[in-house]
């Protein structure tokens, strides 16, 4: 019952949002909705930590811990993108007669990204995936511009191509579940028919999905849409698709590891590792040569995608529970990062690297959280990013695999410096044109304060239902 | 009819599929890519109700049907919806690559699919060992490439949609037993694709002025603003 609400509400929302075209009734729509799914979210997790799992129809919906995680992502990134929406679309549409519009697609894409941790079939689960790219093409596209087109159509394309290849690669699978004489196509089904599935199907279908998901994901060589669509949608639905939307794609990867595993004498681990090294390198040195700040954050969308997937190829527990750890503080981050870089376009009218110097006297509030978000983001010691790298350093030691996690730390590095300089310039650098102050949307500061919070909480401490949610989570990665 | 005979029509149909994917990713006019599309779908939907009549699946022939409907009728009447009449009378005048080369690409892509899914053959349940397989690999293969050679938003819809198509005809020998709910649910998927992209495509037409996507180059990150 409870899931069937999470994804009903987002979904009543959207058909407020389309029957009243009233941009109050909208905002007021979007936001009781994502509270009420969030209350849920939490509810969703309790319940699966109490008895391991919810289940709402055998064999089609159901939650188990790493689906509660993800819900609780989407919950909350959903929520707080609502709100900075509100102050932050009333100054930056040109059109308000199309609010109405933002909206609608807001709660589609809100919807579509709910429903892929809770559908336990594979099939299913691809269906709700084309859905998100279908729903959140309108949203990048929002502003019409020529740039915003572009990013637009390159996005769809892209990710559509992607989407199709990913499709042959479930039905390949579901000829492999039957050649293994599986009878329930599910998650659950594949990992106990694995051990009889002939390895060529298995292991064609973990490239055709890693390959036609990745691009989705931004996994290098198919990343070139990523930047271009998560800088030029509105500020809180690249919060959105940076993220969570990637986090949720690639956790249906994720979720075909252990599948994977099962198989003796396949070599998805190491698929799994290079190909997430490969993308940490690429958005490495992408970072240095950056001229827009949020095609900055973009490409460090690119980079964390990379390292959940190395990590959750090294295979051990303690990996697994590295890589879900940095989901979370990715989602936290990078969504505050993007709020960040928000309130910074509103009090500068550029997204230009070189047009924004000494944002701090500017717009303190945008300047304080841009450079907060910066060290968040680029896994400086006290935050949460620091210690879930710190983790998957560790297990990719224990596991000896040093050529790996040394290749890791000299990237993440490199990485850290690039994010931290253009930062640096932006927030402290001396500003050509006299500076006036700037006053943010009262909607806007707090959803920065609310996030910032929480990227600084997280990074002291971590509740203990999260950490028992994380641990089982990894837990049912790892058989 | 004789299992054989049946065998022979679906290796015919399987055949003439793959011709229409080579004149997807050839021809110049807009609106002959979308007849070869639809042409190509029709051969998918026959595949099917070959397919169905040999193994006794009436899963097959609704799959059919559902193929039958959706694409060579709604999707056709979606975009006269969506788009003006100008867009479909538009001819490329230069494609990204040309002709000759794509077809040559085209042609070492269906060699190529050829050689990778000999070994799936082998592993598969013999009831499955069809030309469907390298046909439908072949079709994702060429549709892919459309999309890297065409430069016209709707061809490059269409690509992806010939794409889809290459996966339903490897589907429908590969996994004959899926539920029909997900087989419906994904062809209404196709459906509101094609009237994003039809919308988005409107928007890129009012707004930019035209709609040769292909030009549309200005975010990267050597030269800004």
């Amino acid at each position: 019952m409870m899931l069937f609400a999470i994804v009903a509400l987002p979904l009543l929302a959207a058909g407020l949002c389309w029957s009243t075209r009233e941009p109050r009734v909208a905002v007021a729509a979007t936001l009781v909705s994502s509270l009420l799914v969030l209350a849920l979210a939490v509810r969703v997790a309790f319940s699966v930590l109490a008895d391991n799992a919810v289940v709402a129809i055998e064999n089609a919906v159901a939650a188990d811990a790493l689906s509660a995680l993800m819900l609780l992502l989407i919950a909350a990134v959903a929520t707080t993108a609502a709100f900075f929406s509100w102050g932050y679309m009333q100054r930056m549409s040109h059109d308000p007669g199309r609010i109405w519009f933002y909206y609608l697609n807001l709660n589609l894409f809100i919807f579509s990204m709910l429903a892929i941790p809770v559908l336990v079939e594979p099939t299913l689960v691809w269906i709700f995936v084309e859905l998100t790219t279908l729903c959140s093409a309108m949203l990048v596209g929002y502003e019409n511009t020529r740039a915003a087109l572009e990013a637009a159509w390159k996005y769809v394309t892209l990710s559509l191509m992607g989407a199709a290849i990913a499709l042959l690669g479930f039905l390949v699978l579901f000829s492999a579940m039957r050649a293994a004489g599986g009878e329930t196509y599910t998650w659950e089904g594949l990992v106990s028919a694995a051990p009889r599935m002939p390895p060529a199907l298995i292991q064609t279908a973990f490239v055709l999905v890693l390959v036609g998901f990745g691009t989705k994901v931004g996994l290098v060589p198919l990343h070139t849409w990523l930047p271009d669509a998560h800088s030029q949608a509105p500020s809180p639905v690249c919060a959105i698709l940076s993220g969570v939307e990637t986090t949720v794609i690639l956790y249906v990867i994720l979720r075909m590891l252990p599948v994977l595993n099962a198989v003796p004498g396949l070599e998805t681990q190491l698929w799994a590792v290079s190909f997430g090294l490969v993308s940490v390198g690429t958005a490495a040195f992408l970072l240095i040569q950056v001229r827009d700040y949020k095609r900055m954050f973009a490409y460090s969308t690119v980079e964390h995608m990379g390292i959940i997937l190395m990590a959750a190829g090294l295979g051990s527990a303690a990996a697994h529970y590295g890589a879900l750890y940095q989901v979370l503080t990715h989602t936290l981050a990078k969504s505050f990062c993007f709020y960040a870089a928000g309130a910074a376009l509103l009090a500068t009218g550029s997204r230009e690297i070189s047009a924004v110097r000494g944002l701090i006297r500017r717009s303190p509030a945008a300047g304080a959280s841009l450079l907060l978000g910066g060290l968040a983001i680029a896994g400086a010691p006290p935050f949460a990013v620091f210690l879930s790298e710190f983790s998957i350093f560790r297990a990719g030691l224990a596991e000896e695999r040093y050529a790996a996690v040394g290749l890791l730390v000299l990237f993440i590095a490199i990485g850290f410096f690039a994010v931290l300089w253009h930062v640096n310039r932006m927030v402290f650098g001396r500003a050509s044109a006299a500076v006036q102050a700037f006053r943010l949307p009262a909607s806007c500061s707090g959803v920065l304060v609310v996030a910032a919070a929480l990227v600084v909480v997280s990074g002291l401490y971590l509740p203990e239902p999260l950490h028992d949610l994380l641990q089982r989570a990894a837990a049912s990665m790892t058989r | 009819m004789q299992s054989e005979t049946l065998a022979a029509l679906n290796t015919l149909a399987g055949g003439l599929f793959l011709l229409c994917a080579f004149g997807i990713v050839a021809t110049r006019q807009v609106k002959g890519c979308l007849q070869l599309f639809v042409a190509q779908s029709v051969l998918l939907a026959a595949s099917a109700f070959l397919l169905g009549a040999r193994f006794d699946s009436w899963h097959l022939i609704a799959v059919g049907v559902v193929n039958l409907i959706a694409k060579p009728v709604v999707i056709p009447w979606i975009l006269r919806r969506t788009l003006h009449e100008e867009i479909y009378t538009r001819r490329e005048i230069d494609q990204a690559v040309n002709i000759p080369t794509s077809l040559l690409a085209a042609l070492a892509l269906v060699i190529l699919s050829y050689f990778l899914t000999l070994p799936l053959l082998e592993a598969v349940d013999p009831a499955s060992r069809l030309g469907n397989v390298p046909i439908g690999f072949a079709g994702l293969f060429l549709g892919a490439l459309t999309l890297a050679v065409r430069r016209e938003a709707v061809p490059l819809l269409i690509g992806v949609l010939a794409m889809e198509n290459g996966v339903f005809f490897a589907g429908i020998a590969l996994s004959r037993e899926l539920p029909f709910i997900v087989e419906l649910a994904i062809a209404s998927d196709g459906l509101i694709l094609v009237f994003v992209v039809g919308v988005l495509t409107r928007a890129i037409h009012k707004h930019v002025g035209s709609t040769d996507v292909g030009a549309l180059a200005a975010l990267k990150e050597e030269s800004g603003p």
